[in-house]
């Protein structure tokens, strides 16, 4: 039977695009559907994801499955070449830690950090600096979290490979540097490098505009508080 | 070699009690350690320095955080007996899932139940109605999450039972008038022995909760 793999995303959402690596490593060809997030949602993405009404959605043979490191998961048991996770049960245990980290603790101190008003910025960058400092301790010298090729760690921290330097460069506010940071910094050329990730990617002009027309409407309505 | 498994504990948390749960159902010998959180062991401080939380646990002296990580690495490495996840990777899928719901909706929204009031309390006790009719949906007409026996999103939510005395109390609400079906879950959870002696006694949890608001200042 023909498989049927679908992904429905946003084209600039590190969530989508975690969901679509993951599939690009395993070779599987997929389906992709964008979906207007800020606008439209479809009513597919509804009916697939009644609870969170999100995206990413993953469609395998017509079962929606939604959240990007549980699809990422079902991803790896489901197709079994290029494993992305270890077999060992003690060190899948610490991907798992570790891409929850990235998850919960990271990405939102990252996204604060890199939008907040003007009299909260050093207290949200310090906080900041405090997680991608645990995080650059997880690497303990390895190229990249998951070893020698691309993890679960490493997918999870896709916003920190890519999105980060997008965010520094329409902001101007410096968190993840080569001198303070120089072993992460070092990773996320690596990741980004990666063949299997470079494909997929959002376009950096249009990530970058998007960023700077965000950074400046979080300007305006920080200046009219 | 002897297993050595111990758990870093503390008797009214929701995330140490479904570890506690996981390894009795699986009939793990562990040695438990109650943490004094206001004066946290020089273990679990180095068991767990990302956090300084419980539950930790520690088997053969190498250190697995975060509850839901510790339940799924016990269901891997005792794989022969009581299998919490589903075999199928999409049943599996589904189940992660539903645990996550619960972390995310569960949890945050019961801890405003009891720490905020007025119009605040009135929102989070909508939510987390909502959420459990949600969950009650998911249960359907199976004796638990998991099929015919204990699954790995009954030993995610059933320790936020012994809190539901608490959150009604706080609350000025009845959970089972609207979630009837989830209380007859939960007590037929009771009946197992491994969830029976996990769960700590509710009005116990309600004292906890009343010292804990006295002790933040939370009318």
């Amino acid at each position: 039977m023909a498989e049927e793999v679908k992904v429905f995303g946003a084209w600039g959402s590190p969530f989508s695009r975690r969901v679509e690596l993951a599939l690009k490593i395993k070779g599987v060809k997929y389906e992709y559907i964008e979906e207007d997030v800020y606008g439209n949602k479809s009513p597919l993405l509804l009916k697939y994801n009644p609870v969170h009404k999100k995206i990413p959605v993953f469609l395998h043979n017509g079962k929606p499955i939604a959240e990007s490191l549980v699809i990422v998961e079902y991803i790896e048991e489901t197709w079994k070449g290029n494993p992305i996770l270890p077999e060992d049960p003690y060190e899948k245990a610490m991907a798992r830690f570790w891409a929850k980290f990235v998850d919960e603790k990271c990405l939102p101190a990252l996204w604060t950090a890199g939008f907040s008003p003007e009299n909260e910025r050093a207290k949200a960058a310090e906080e900041a600096c405090e997680c991608l400092k645990t995080l650059e301790s997880a690497l303990n010298g390895k190229r990249f979290f998951g070893g020698d090729t691309v993890g679960l760690v490493d997918i999870a921290a896709n916003f920190i490979g890519y999105w980060l330097r997008l965010i520094q460069e329409a902001t101007g506010h410096d968190l993840l540097s080569a001198e303070k940071f120089p072993a992460l910094f070092k990773w996320s050329d690596e990741f980004v490098s990666c063949s299997v990730v470079k494909d997929s990617l959002p376009p950096r002009d249009k990530l970058l505009a998007f960023f700077k027309a965000r950074f400046a409407g979080a300007a305006q309505t920080n200046a009219s508080n | 070699m002897a297993e050595e498994v111990v758990l870093l504990d503390f008797w009214p948390s929701p995330f140490a009690i479904r570890v506690r749960i996981a390894l009795a159902e699986k009939g793990i010998q562990c040695e438990y350690k109650e943490e004094d959180l206001r004066n946290k062991s020089d273990l679990l401080l180095k068991m767990n320095p990302i956090h300084k939380k419980i539950p930790v646990l520690i088997h053969n002296g190498k250190p697995v955080c975060e509850s839901l990580i510790q339940v799924q690495y016990i269901d891997e490495v005792w794989h022969d007996k009581s299998p919490l996840l589903p075999s199928d990777p999409y049943q599996r899928a589904i189940a992660r899932f539903w645990a996550h719901f619960v972390d995310k909706k569960i949890y945050e929204i019961g801890t405003k139940i009891w720490t905020t009031k007025g119009e605040e309390q009135a929102a989070a006790k909508k939510e987390f109605i909502e959420s459990l009719k949600l969950l009650e949906g998911e249960l359907g007409d199976k004796p638990y999450f998991g099929g015919d026996n204990l699954g790995y999103v009954d030993v995610a939510l059933l320790p936020f039972y012994s809190w539901f005395y608490a959150y009604e109390k706080c609350g000025n609400f009845t959970i089972e008038e609207e979630c009837p079906k989830l209380i007859a879950w939960a007590k037929r959870c009771l009946q197992k022995e491994s969830v029976a002696k996990s769960l700590p006694d509710q009005k116990k949890v309600y004292g906890f909760v009343l010292q804990l608001k006295k002790a933040f200042g939370i009318e």
